[in-house]
């Protein structure tokens, strides 16, 4: 480091030769700085106030004027270039303290993984069940709900069913065991919201109603006592079957996409006249014929119908005024056709690693 | 329904070919679109085209195996033939069956000239398995065993089809599931009539002939039938047949008898059984000379009365247990003889004594139409629902019984003389009693109407050419047509039923679809869409959704603590699962010990699902309520995150957390059962209800140790929340209406509360945050300190309000202003400020 006696201010300016042997000695100086604040320190010894460098540009003021513009031009080139040394050597710094500093937070964040932020994840049955009620809100559709425990009037006589209808025997329905007064039980099917539907009075109606429903079933790899289903329900001026078969090819496009179609075939339901069965082509084999389709390359989803004017007369409504059309199906039941689940327990095991696939 | 394609030939020239599988399942297709299932059809006797007998006439171990044989058979031709065989349980002389070279066998095996160990197999000797026929398919079929060297028994000739041989000729079964409101279609004759129509192929039911029969005594003179009860048998008709021997049916009825899954027994009964399958109409012999007074009786039974049926069983007839330990009348229809004493159930079974055996002479055959109810009901009650129970209970042809009752004499006449015995003579006359004669039905079908619930364009004209062939009459009227119901129909009694058959035959897919929508907005109620925000709160919480069953057993729920009073079924399907449940916490409690038992015990599950109470009073609803349960059994997971799952729910739901008052400890008492129900099973020093208006909406806490280990959850806390669902989803939300926020600098007063155990710091909360009023932006509880030199029953509770006004930076004569109210709010709550 150039260190020039205070004398030197006062006395000289410095020769050509001496301000080359300064550059050459700062611009080392400059170079061998470590880090920014070492260099921060070069920089304030060569360009600061103190500095040789400002000792010289002082002395200049007692110089003839030829020296003064000879000398001047020179301290400013050796200054300007000393700034630029200390700019360009601070960027390499820079560069070097960030990738130091970088290298030191180095992390593998396959390290890291955590269940703080785990996801929860809805039922299967809830999922498919909220894809099917957006379905119909979409058509114009209400949601309705209703009790799981139902009165005999509404789960049976009011669907027409008759006093001997084999569902109404307690190898089919859970009867539920009170004093006396009304017949109660599980509700056999989600049919019974359209009966509390009715009775609201408000026509024209479009509702779907989804929900638990209870068969005496022993549990087995496709029964369980317990299943949901939805039901839907539209009773307007002018219904029709061809309204039916319309809707019924509209929400199977929706759920399964326009590769599969739905067709209707005659059916008995004691609350809907004509009856239909609905199927749909078989998912898993696009209709060719597999083991799930019993190799009819059709799927039975569910039952669907016109309204029995018995049920419209039964709720006080004029069948020849009004007319409507009602559909059902399981939900878990597509759920499992659309998931290849092969035995319906699992949906009730509550098993996180089956829970969480979905 | 098991339906011999064959048989439906009888009465429609259908062009399937019996062999053919795609033939079979078109047919099938066509069925399904009227309604008659078609689940599927089994092809038999067809694929024995190459098989034929073959009589072996040597047989030699083969070098070097020890499985198979080397067989020399005869089969018809100029040199025995070469055979290779596994099969051991034949022997020298037997004739047995070959599949020759080039033969495809039923199940689709197809038969090539083989060389094993270098003798030469000129085809296969086969199983009855791989013939497609009943038998032991362990071994071959042996069709003879004469003995070595004996001669053939006469009809034995080695080389002569198989078919051949066994009368076997192809036939396909379909298997039909049929509708319960068409008892016409439980008969080959209603099935063929519904599938002429819909291919418009001719139909033909032949009147039976029986005219050559009649000889000898009167049948009045022989025997004599009567109906006393009118409601339960609307007629009953007789006809005697002497001079029976007893003799097999021949080949065609016993073959068609065995497909449809009945077993030949002999000629009488096997006419019977045939002529129901055929015609729908189930008729009984009786034995005449087993018969007291030659007479047969449709009556009421009488409580108490026995009979032992035909399948050996002593019926107790007219009384049955109600299930409560009494017996109880029952209204059921019986036949008793001359003597009056029961001879059989009307229209499910008939009883031994009576029954036709090797020894039966005489015959009286019954053809009755009793009432379906009480045949349906007899029959359940006794686990013996019969063919022809079932059909009685589903409706049979009040007008076809004296039809049937020919068609029986026919066929037994007609096995006779297969067989070469003397044919049977028929008593001249009918036997028959029949007060009142069914009413015949008509109805009106609008073509408007009709046009109108099908979206179709048919005229009159059009609906009846589709109902004409299925039986009904129809005749032009103002509105469209007036229509006779045929007697087989009767599930036809309005114009609805007669627009659906319409509909049927005209093609439910002939019907073009209509797109239609609600003129409605599709949208979720309030409550619907707070349900779903609850589960997306639930499940950003990483809780996952669970399903539990809603009928429980007590004592599984009971490990939870003292129920209210559950609804009980009256049948459940195994008796220790018998309740409603009355807790959806029960039921996670035992989902995630299923988790636990797998080695996942760290998860979190919620349910939402109704719950239930015994009603309030006699004749009254069952309380139902949807009930939301939390379990939060991650790592670490305790009365902390139950209360963070509250705050969340409160905060997702908008709800104004300032309307909810928590109660705690005693407190609890008074909410009643209703705040009870909220915190059963849990921790009792760690649970709070949260309440609103005066209902208790949330309970949230720890579960009790105690119910941890009755649930074998392990020794750990674990985090619940039940919610009375209905309540939540109700409760009031803030207001939506944006409330600005201060742009002015806040300041923060943080202080610090000595306050007593027995004071919820809830209380001291919300003084503080009614003391600050409209200054206060945020209240926050930074810390709490038990320990020295605070004296054991106390805690300090450190606060930080953040203190704005909208309009002005507060000075400091306004902060130390509310700063010496907040500390009169703690000291009036027996708090004092901490120095
Ligand atoms: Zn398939």
């Amino acid at each position: 480091m150039p260190r020039p006696d205070r004398e030197a201010d006062r006395a000289s300016l410095p020769s050509s030769d001496e301000l080359a042997a300064f550059f050459a000695e700062a611009s080392q100086a400059i170079a061998a700085a470590a880090d920014r604040r070492q260099l921060e320190a070069v920089r304030l010894e060569l360009l600061g106030r103190s500095s040789v460098l400002s000792a010289w540009k002082r002395a200049l003021g007692g110089a003839t004027p030829e020296e003064r513009r000879e000398v001047g031009l020179a301290l400013n080139a050796t200054r300007d270039g000393l700034e630029a040394a200390v700019a360009s050597r601070g960027d390499v710094l820079a560069v070097a303290e960030r990738a130091a500093a970088l290298e030191a937070d180095r992390l593998d964040l396959s390290e890291l993984a955590t269940r703080r932020f785990a996801a929860g994840h809805l039922h299967l049955v809830s999922q498919v069940r909220a894809e099917l009620e957006d379905i119909f809100l979409g058509m114009g559709y209400e949601i309705a709900e209703g009790p799981e425990v139902e009165s005999d009037e509404h789960n049976f006589t009011a669907l027409n069913m008759p006093p001997h209808h084999p569902a109404r025997s307690n190898q089919d329905s859970f009867y539920l065991d009170l004093d006396d007064g009304e017949t109660f039980l599980l509700r056999s099917q989600t049919s019974p919201v359209q009966i509390r539907l009715l009775a609201r009075k408000e026509l024209p109606l479009y509702a779907v109603a989804p929900g638990r429903a209870y068969r005496r079933d022993t549990p087995d790899a496709r029964h369980l006592p317990a299943f949901h289903q939805i039901e839907g329900i539209a009773v307007d001026r002018d219904i029709s079957f061809a309204d039916l078969a319309g809707t019924v090819a509209t929400f199977t496009e929706a759920i399964f996409g326009t590769a599969i179609k739905s067709r209707l075939r005659p059916a008995y339901f004691p609350f809907t006249e004509p009856s239909a069965e609905y199927e749909v082509t078989c998912v898993l084999c696009s209709g060719a014929g597999c083991r799930t389709c019993s190799n009819t390359g059709w799927i039975e989803l569910g039952g669907c119908g016109l309204v029995h004017p018995n049920v419209l007369s039964m709720a006080g409504v004029d069948p020849e005024e009004w007319s409507g059309f009602a559909f059902g199906f399981g939900i878990d039941r597509l759920a499992m056709i659309r998931y290849q689940i092969e035995d319906i327990r699992s949906l009730i095991e509550n098993d996180v690693r089956f829970l969480t696939q979905f | 329904m098991r339906v011999p394609l064959s048989w439906l030939k009888d009465f429609v020239p259908l062009p399937t070919s019996p062999s053919e599988e795609a033939d079979v399942a078109e047919l099938g297709r066509v069925l399904s679109s009227l309604g008659l299932v078609f689940e599927g059809a089994e092809l038999v006797g067809s694929g024995l085209d190459g098989v034929v007998l073959a009589h072996v006439v040597a047989l030699e171990p083969i070098k070097g195996a020890d499985k198979i044989r080397r067989v020399l058979v005869d089969a018809g031709g100029p040199e025995p033939l070469e055979i290779v065989c596994g099969a051991w349980n034949f022997g020298l002389g037997d004739v047995v069956p070959l599949a020759t070279v080039g033969t495809e066998l039923p199940n689709g095996m197809a038969i090539g000239r083989r060389t094993m160990r270098g003798v030469t197999s000129n085809g296969m000797l086969c199983s009855p398995g791989e013939l497609g026929l009943p038998g032991e398919s362990s071994g071959l079929l042996v069709l003879s065993s004469p003995g070595p060297g004996a001669a053939l028994p006469a009809g034995i000739e080695p080389g002569r089809p198989l078919a051949e041989h066994l009368g076997i000729v192809p036939d396909a079964v379909l298997d039909l599931s049929i509708e319960p409101n068409r008892p016409d279609c439980l008969s080959i004759a209603g099935i063929a009539r519904d599938l002429a129509a819909r291919l418009k192929l001719p139909f033909v039911l032949p009147e039976p002939d029986v005219s050559g029969l009649e000889r000898g005594e009167a049948a009045e003179a022989l025997a004599a039938v009567e109906t006393r009860a009118p409601s339960a048998c609307d007629r009953i008709v007789g006809r005697v047949l002497v001079g029976l021997a007893p003799i097999a049916s021949p080949p065609l009825v016993a073959r068609r008898l065995i497909l449809s899954g009945m077993r030949p027994l002999g000629a009488v009964v096997d006419a019977s059984n045939y002529a129901m399958l055929e015609l729908g109409q189930p008729t009984h012999p009786y034995d005449l000379d087993h018969l007291a007074g030659g007479r047969i009786v449709a009556r009421l039974a009488r409580p108490g009365e026995a009979l032992v049926t035909l399948d050996g069983t002593a019926r107790v007839l007219g009384r049955a247990p109600n299930g409560r330990g009494e017996d109880i009348d029952l209204i059921e229809c019986v036949i008793a003889d001359g003597n009056d004493e029961v001879v059989g159930l009307a229209g499910v079974m008939g009883g031994r004594h009576s029954e036709v055996s090797e020894q039966t002479t005489r015959v009286l055959l019954e053809s009755a139409h009793f009432n379906g109810l009480m045949v349906g009901r007899a029959a359940k009650r006794r686990g013996l629902r019969t063919e022809a129970s079932v059909r009685f209970e589903r409706g049979v042809d009040p007008e076809g019984t004296r039809r049937a009752a020919d068609r029986v004499i026919e066929l037994v006449a007609a096995a006779a003389r297969h067989a070469g015995a003397p044919v049977p003579s028929l008593a001249p006359g009918v036997l028959e009693d029949r007060p009142v004669p069914a009413a015949p039905v008509r109805i009106e079908l609008r073509t408007e109407r009709m046009n109108a619930l099908l979206g179709t364009e048919l005229g009159a004209g059009d609906a009846a050419e589709l109902l004409e062939p299925i039986g009904f009459s129809c005749a032009p009227s103002e509105q469209g047509l007036v229509v006779d119901v045929p007697s087989f129909r009767p599930d036809t009694t309005a114009e609805i039923d007669l627009i659906e058959e319409v509909a049927r035959h005209y093609g439910y897919e002939q019907i073009a679809p209509r797109s239609r929508r609600s003129p409605a907005v599709g949208r979720r109620s309030p409550s619907q869409v707070r349900r779903h925000q609850v589960m997306a709160l639930l499940t950003g919480l990483g809780a996952h959704e669970a399903w539990t069953p809603s009928i429980i057993d007590p004592a599984l729920e009971d490990r939870l603590g003292p129920a209210p009073e559950r609804v009980r079924l009256t049948n459940p399907i195994v008796a220790e699962e018998s309740a409603l449940r009355s807790s959806v916490l029960a039921g996670l409690c035992a989902a995630a010990r299923h988790n636990v038992a797998h080695r996942n015990p760290h998860l979190r599950l919620f349910e939402l699902g109704a719950v239930f109470e015994a009603p309030p009073a006699a004749g009254e609803w069952p309380r139902e309520r949807e009930e939301l349960g939390v379990l939060l059994a991650e790592e670490g997971d305790d009365a902390a995150a139950a209360s963070g799952c509250f705050e969340r729910l409160v905060e997702g739901l908008r709800l104004v957390r300032d309307d909810l008052e928590l109660v705690q400890g005693d407190e609890l008492d008074a909410l009643g059962a209703a705040g009870a129900r909220l915190v059963r099973g849990m921790h009792p020093t760690r649970r709070a209800v949260a309440w609103c208006a005066g209902v208790p909406l949330v309970g949230f806490g720890e579960l009790d140790f105690e119910v941890a280990e009755r649930f074998e959850l392990g020794e750990r806390r674990i985090g619940v929340l039940v919610a009375d669902l209905g309540a939540l989803l109700a409760a009031p939300e803030r207001p939506r209406i944006a409330r600005a926020v201060s742009r002015f600098p806040s300041s923060d007063l943080d202080l610090a509360f000595v306050l007593d155990e027995a004071v919820a710091a809830e209380r001291l909360r919300r003084a503080l945050a009614a003391a600050g009023g409209e200054l206060v932006e945020s209240l926050q509880l930074l810390d709490v300190y038990r320990g020295a030199p605070l004296s054991g029953g106390e805690r300090s509770l450190a606060f930080r309000l953040r203190m704005c006004a909208l309009d002005h930076t507060l000075d400091e004569a306004e902060l130390s202003a509310a700063r010496r109210r907040l500390i009169e709010a703690g000291e009036a709550l027996g708090a004092r400020l901490r120095a």
